[in-house]
């Protein structure tokens, strides 16, 4: 049933970000670190596990997959409540800021990309070798 | 006619799903139409949804751009954190653990650089603009992180609010750009598999700024970089206030 992909889904959620607050309280920090990365890992290694033995039909899985369609038009809503006005007239400092920080972040990415590459690469001859 | 508005604001989360869906037709038939579906749809539904917050803003004055105006209420649940991070997982389930594993240390390493890049480039920016005391200049670097590591530091090392807001719109300035370029610069930075997609969501860290980018690039993607995204809020946390502060300190005193 349907219900079954959502309450999995629900659990994972729920279950990552509990993970993620008792992490940060014992950092000593008063944020959610990574709560949603572990929910995430949560729900693969779950619906992995459940496919192979047959728990997850069809129908349930379409409980998940529903959301992760919704998850674009969400998006477009996320997008529509930013503070934009803000951000505008928060003056040179945070648009200069914000867009140098980004620039710099973005010419990284190929960078550690070729760096893992290689790595990958040399890893490789020396199991061959 | 009121009683009309009064069913709607009742009723925001259905009007909500009602209209997104309305600017996404709107959205794809431009992309079709005017660009020759160079620009994605996606993409031009998500500026369409930063145009729309910046108009609900100018209009009500408010924070929360198009969501302060009571008929569109039911945008700020349905784009809220809580959706926003349940769609987010949902995502996980067509994603490859092997993938993950493959690319989880270089994603690790990609975190801690972002969080160093974006820190310093604001707080160079910050300093050179003329905040010179090292409380400011680790606030604002930190806002330039993501827009919840700028309060929370400033909160932390004690700050004035004039700093926070404008650390705050450095991180929402860094959200945007992140989403309107992503889309344009991808092809050129090798945007097109799980590996750089993790090493992008660990650079750019913004959740909101990688959710959005990604979406609008290959949503096949958005899981592979959400997973090291959503570390860099709680990693930034821990370091801005701490380590960055006192070494900040040090070299401006």
């Amino acid at each position: 049933m349907v219900i079954y992909g959502v309450a999995l889904l629900s659990g994972c959620y729920l279950a990552g970000q509990i993970f993620g607050i008792l992490l940060g309280n014992l950092l000593n920090i008063n944020t959610n670190v990574g709560g949603v990365g572990f929910a995430m890992i949560f729900l693969i290694l779950i619906s992995d596990w459940s496919k192979k033995k047959g728990f997850l039909p069809k129908a349930s899985e379409q409980g998940v997959a529903f959301w992760a369609a919704m998850y674009i038009p969400i998006v477009v809503a996320m997008s529509s409540i930013q503070n934009v006005v803000s951000a505008l007239s928060g003056g040179i400092v945070a648009i200069l800021a914000g867009i140098l920080a980004t620039g710099i972040s973005m010419l990284l990415v190929p960078v550690i990309v070729q760096l893992k590459n290689s790595n990958d690469q040399k890893s490789q001859n020396i199991e061959k070798a | 006619m009121d009683a009309i508005t009064l069913f709607i604001e009742k009723n925001n989360l259905v009007f909500a799903f009602c209209f997104v869906g309305i600017v996404t037709y709107l959205s794809y038939w431009f992309s079709k139409k005017f660009t020759n579906k160079k620009i994605p749809g996606s993409a031009i539904a998500i500026i369409a949804g930063l145009v729309l917050a910046y108009i609900g803003g100018s209009i009500s004055g408010g924070k929360k751009g198009i969501a302060d105006i009571p008929i569109f209420g039911g945008m700020g649940l349905l784009g809220g954190a809580m959706m926003r991070d349940f769609a987010i997982v949902s995502t996980a389930m067509g994603a490859s653990f092997t993938e993950i594993k493959k690319a989880g240390f270089v994603g690790i390493i990609s975190l801690f650089l972002g969080i160093l890049i974006s820190f310093f480039v604001g707080a160079s920016v910050a300093f050179f603009l003329g905040y010179t005391d090292p409380k400011s200049v680790v606030t604002i670097g930190a806002g330039t992180c993501t827009f919840i590591i700028g309060p929370v530091t400033g909160a932390a090392i004690g700050v004035s609010s004039e700093v926070i807001a404008i650390s705050i719109a450095a991180g929402v300035v860094k959200a945007i750009i992140v989403t309107i370029a992503t889309p344009v610069v991808a092809r050129f930075i090798g945007l097109n598999n799980p590996s750089s997609a993790m090493v992008y969501g660990g650079l750019i860290g913004t959740t909101s700024g990688v959710a959005a980018g990604l979406a609008a690039t290959d949503p096949k993607l958005v899981p592979y970089g959400a997973i090291t995204a959503t570390f860099y809020t709680g990693l930034g946390c821990l370091l801005c206030p701490s380590v960055l502060y006192m070494f900040v300190n040090y070299i401006l005193s």
